[in-house]
């Protein structure tokens, strides 16, 4: 006879059980969904928290690499791209924050203590590192953030298309202008740079000669030659030639893939798709300049990897940063040449990826040695979002520029008096 | 003697319980009971709900960027700074616009098809089903639906391809504010969304009203259509459209969701939700000038609602006279 058909399962004991079972149930969703592993190999647990990269194959390197990991148990939570930053700025406030995170470098991160400090791993390999990416991580002298991959950003165009519109490929904004007007057909739109056009930001205050902060921090964005860029962007968006409205972003080159337009502004990594979409029907070119004084320029974008300061295996995730960051050279090119294609940071790296060393991805680079700039890490996201809003006013609800610029200033200048006073 | 026999058979058994350890539990003292059942939910709204509106109200006086334990005490700042936004206060105005379309657009909508599907002899639980089954939807879903099918701004979205049938260019439906086509997006989206879940409401109301009311209006000459619907059918409805109206309301007040993930970016069509969630929580991490925002609204919310249950009667407990 079995055990339990001695029990005695009455309304009562059943009531308790099922009141027993909730309770428990309910302690145990307390402590759970953390992302955390299960506490096999070393006994150390760490959390690693990246957005979802479009790139085929891309989660799974990163969780490969993470296994490979001896010392730690490495977990991933691989979040939706258009939900990364709210997530991962409301999941540091928790306890169950992750130990270790990728993003942009920006300033407020460092002075709320949320980043810790990684000189010490980074200073023995400082100088194989692009100087630029130190710069942009580095605040009071300290280095806050490996940089994993750089990310040039610029224009891709269809050769055939603008050769059979007889066009030449832009050198000026007002050139870029003429050119989607005249590639404009019935089913194929001239130009695509996002349907919120927020991807040209930040080259179109570089192409016209300005930079978004001073070395002093105080704003270097309001210029003559920013408010005439807005107005040429006006022009642009009310011109018909613009794609709006489609169902990818600008970081997909679905959309010029498709034959939906003739130019699109997308970043490096999304060649090897173009590649197996269009053959070498396809090139590149910089964010045209915007006036006379302007100059053409190239977002070097790209992802960092920080340690979280307030978590509890501070040392054993930038042991694992290390690690997989500064000493794995073999995961590091693959990651950056595998899938999508990346800048390496590392200068002995980026000498040595044999994919980047021809064709449109040669001239990739090019366009990032020349004409590229990177993050400022006093340009924290609420300015980010403050000059989104410029474009959001200006372009596309045809308020006067200045204004749109006066009312960014003012939301600018109290981000800047709470970081520096 | 009977009686007495049936007394002196409860009487030991009286004296055995009396005797007994006192019962505990389900069936023991009504305020273990009433603790054991209501316990749970109140720890539940006590830490869920209590606790983040009371950590709300105290982070609203504080500096709190990027920390919800802030130690520098702001005064009233983050409440002046939250008034004085044009971007916040701009909000209030297009959460006003849009309940103003809303409401009654939705309150008109479900009541015609609950009177339609009321009056149907045939097929009548298959278009009940019909017209309810979008409630089941997700507003994201549905949002996503709306952006990419339907309202997409590309050739192959449905309405600019049927648009193209008649040499009409395609239209960037959610992209350009000018004309706000959006508007037409949003409102269709919540319009799918929430009148059948209204019309199930105003269905039960209808089966409610006594046929003796239509029998006897017959009798007094009252002509079908029309006339009977003003003066019988409608205000018998008064209770239930008055529910219907207010819950509306609240809704518009914490629409988020199709607007969020229509309109991502933009700087209009923000209704206070969105507004606050770009401007002061999300990506800039300002939960003091987030708490404020959401202590205003909250505010603002609870005198509506008291206004609008004052000015339409609701819970006057006439409405079935």
């Amino acid at each position: 006879m079995s055990a339990s058909s001695n029990m005695n399962w009455d309304r009562r004991n059943v009531l308790r059980a099922a009141m027993g079972l909730a309770a428990a149930g309910g302690l145990a969703a307390c402590g759970s969904n953390t992302g955390r592993g299960g506490g096999s190999g070393s006994g150390t647990n760490l959390v690693q928290m990246f957005h979802a990269y479009g790139e085929a194959g891309t989660e799974q390197a990163i969780k490969r690499y993470a296994k490979a990991y001896k010392d730690a148990n490495v977990t991933t939570q691989w979040i939706t791209s258009s939900d990364f930053e709210s997530k991962l700025f409301s999941a540091l406030l928790t306890k169950n924050a992750p130990d270790l995170f990728e993003f942009h470098p920006q300033i407020q991160m460092v002075k709320s203590g949320q980043v810790a400090d990684l000189t010490d791993i980074i200073d023995p390999v400082k100088d194989d590192f692009n100087p630029a990416d130190i710069k942009s991580h580095t605040v009071d002298g300290k280095i806050y953030g490996v940089r994993m991959i750089d990310d040039p950003q610029f224009f891709f165009y269809r050769k055939s298309m603008l050769e059979k519109a007889k066009v030449e490929v832009p050198t000026t904004l007002d050139e870029l202008m003429e050119a989607a007007a005249k590639l404009t057909t019935g089913k194929v739109k001239g130009l695509y740079m996002g349907n919120d056009l927020h991807s040209v930001n930040d080259t179109l205050i570089w192409s016209a000669g300005a930079q978004h902060l001073t070395e002093k921090n105080e704003i270097a964005y309001h210029t003559d030659g920013v408010v005439e860029g807005l107005k040429k962007m006006r022009k642009l968006f009310t011109s018909g030639d613009l794609l709006l409205g489609a169902p990818t972003e600008s970081w997909d080159p679905s959309s010029f893939n498709q034959g939906l337009c003739a130019i699109q502004f997308c970043g490096m990594w999304a060649m090897p798709a173009i590649q197996d979409a269009l053959g070498d029907d396809w090139g590149v070119f910089p964010f045209p300049k915007v006036t006379d004084s302007g100059k053409p320029s190239v977002y070097n974008g790209g992802w960092s990897m920080f340690v979280n300061a307030k978590g509890k295996n501070v040392d054993a995730a930038k042991e694992y940063v290390k690690w997989l960051w500064i000493d794995k050279k073999d995961y590091q090119e693959d990651w950056a040449t595998s899938y999508g294609f990346h800048i390496p940071p590392r200068a002995s790296l980026a000498k040595t990826a044999d994919k980047l060393k021809s064709g449109n991805a040669a001239e990739g680079v090019r366009l990032f040695n020349e004409f590229g700039h990177f993050d400022n890490i006093g340009w924290t996201q609420a300015m980010r979002t403050a000059f989104e809003d410029v474009f959001a006013n200006s372009v596309r609800k045809n308020m006067d520029p200045e204004a749109a610029l006066d009312k960014c200033d003012a939301a600018v200048n109290r981000e800047l008096k709470k970081l520096f006073g | 003697m009977s009686t007495t026999t049936k007394l002196d058979l409860a009487s030991p058994a009286s004296a055995k319980a009396s005797s007994a350890k006192p019962r505990r539990g389900l069936r023991g003292s009504p305020t273990v009971n009433f603790w054991l059942f209501t316990g749970p939910f109140l720890i539940g709204l006590a830490i869920f709900v209590y606790t983040p509106i009371l950590w709300s109200l105290w982070l609203s006086f504080f500096e709190a960027r990027f920390t919800v334990t802030p130690d520098k005490f702001v005064g009233f700042d983050n409440y002046v700074y939250m008034l004085t936004n044009d971007d916040f206060v701009g909000s209030l105005g297009t959460f006003t616009a849009f309940a103003a379309f809303i409401v009654p657009t939705t309150w008109a909508l479900s009541l015609g098809l609950a009177l339609l599907v009321n009056r149907m002899r045939f097929m009548r639980a298959f278009f009940r089903s019909v017209f309810f089954l979008p409630t089941a939807v997700s507003y994201v879903a549905a949002s996503l639906i709306w952006k990419m099918s339907i309202f997409s701004g590309v050739r192959f979205g449905l309405m600019n391809t049927v648009l193209g049938w008649f040499g009409i260019d395609n239209i960037a439906w959610l992209i350009d504010p000018n004309p706000p086509w959006y508007w037409l997006v949003i409102v269709t989206a919540r319009l799918w969304l929430q009148s059948g879940f209204y019309m199930i409401l105003f269905i039960a109301a209808l089966q409610n009203i006594p046929d003796e009311l239509y029998e006897a209006a017959a009798i007094d000459g009252a002509k079908p259509g029309w006339q009977t619907f003003r003066y019988i059918t409608l205000p018998q409805l008064r209770a239930t459209s008055t529910a219907v109206i207010l819950l509306l309301l609240i809704a518009a007040y914490q629409a988020f969701d199709e607007f969020f993930n229509l309109l991502s970016k933009t700087t209009w069509g923000r209704p206070p939700l969105v507004e606050l969630y770009y401007k002061a929580l999300g990506e800039s991490q300002d939960y003091g000038a987030g708490s404020a925002g959401a202590l205003i609204l909250t505010v603002l919310i609870c005198a509506v609602t008291l206004l609008q249950g004052k000015i339409m009667g609701f819970g006057r407990g006439d409405e079935s006279k």
